[in-house]
């Protein structure tokens, strides 16, 4: 299941509602991605923009790939867009497996394909103005991990 | 057609979307982004180097070299940085 959101998620409702009655399950792992701030850029907010539609069809393919490649019995991914600040949350990631390795992999791998793959860009507004954040090749590496050659 | 900028192009450019008939002689997303580039220096400006720009046709990810026809929805933005 896949949602993109301006409004914050509670995450033990998000997971107890993903995984209710569902007992094959046996190991959950959630990822939750938050607005760094501070730091020497001193990052006051930064809003998140998206490309409605194209967004969910790329978060939707992103899943289905993820279970395909691993045994999930249950998988969420939330993305909120618009305004944050600093410490707020920004994506939530959960995936429910029978045993863990499969719940594991494959959020780590959602996380990397998501942030190469889906439609959002970042700005980041600091003391010295705005500014969009450029995409890293730490990413780029990091999903190119999952690619089957 | 319906061509769509996000992020710092966006901003470069001055507008988010327009409709446009597809030019004569443009064949491609990569033909219509140099066509783009000859509509004045904003465009010229955030387009002038294909390597730090995405296209996607219909809201899929495609190559520069993606053939394009009447009334496709062509969005053109910089590597994404979600997550």
């Amino acid at each position: 299941m896949i949602r993109v959101q301006r409004e914050d998620f509670d995450i033990g409702r998000e997971i107890e509602s993903l995984t209710r009655g569902k007992t094959s399950i046996g190991g959950v792992v959630s990822f939750i991605g938050t607005v760094r701030g501070g730091g020497a850029d001193g990052i006051r907010s930064m809003t998140l923009e998206h490309y409605p539609g194209m967004t969910e069809q790329e978060l939707t393919a992103i899943e289905a790939e993820a279970n395909r490649r691993w045994k999930l019995e249950a998988s969420l991914i939330v993305h909120r867009f618009g305004k944050l600040l600093p410490g707020e949350r920004i994506v939530l990631v959960v995936t429910a497996s029978s045993h863990r390795a499969d719940a594991f992999a494959a959020n780590e791998f959602l996380v990397d394909w998501l942030k190469t793959k889906a439609p959002f860009w970042k700005l980041e507004e600091t003391p010295q103005g705005e500014r969009w954040v450029e995409a890293q090749s730490t990413d780029d590496q990091a999903a190119k991990r999952w690619v089957k050659s | 057609m319906k061509l769509l900028y996000f992020a710092w192009l966006k901003t470069k450019i001055g507008k988010a979307e327009e409709t446009l008939d597809l030019p004569a002689g443009v064949a491609t997303a990569g033909a219509l982004v140099d066509w783009l580039k000859t509509r004045g220096p904003g465009f010229a400006e955030a387009l002038k180097d294909r390597r730090t720009l995405r296209v996607a046709v219909n809201r899929r990810p495609v190559g520069w070299d993606f053939a394009l026809k009447p009334g496709d929805e062509v969005a053109i933005f910089p590597p994404v940085t979600g997550g």
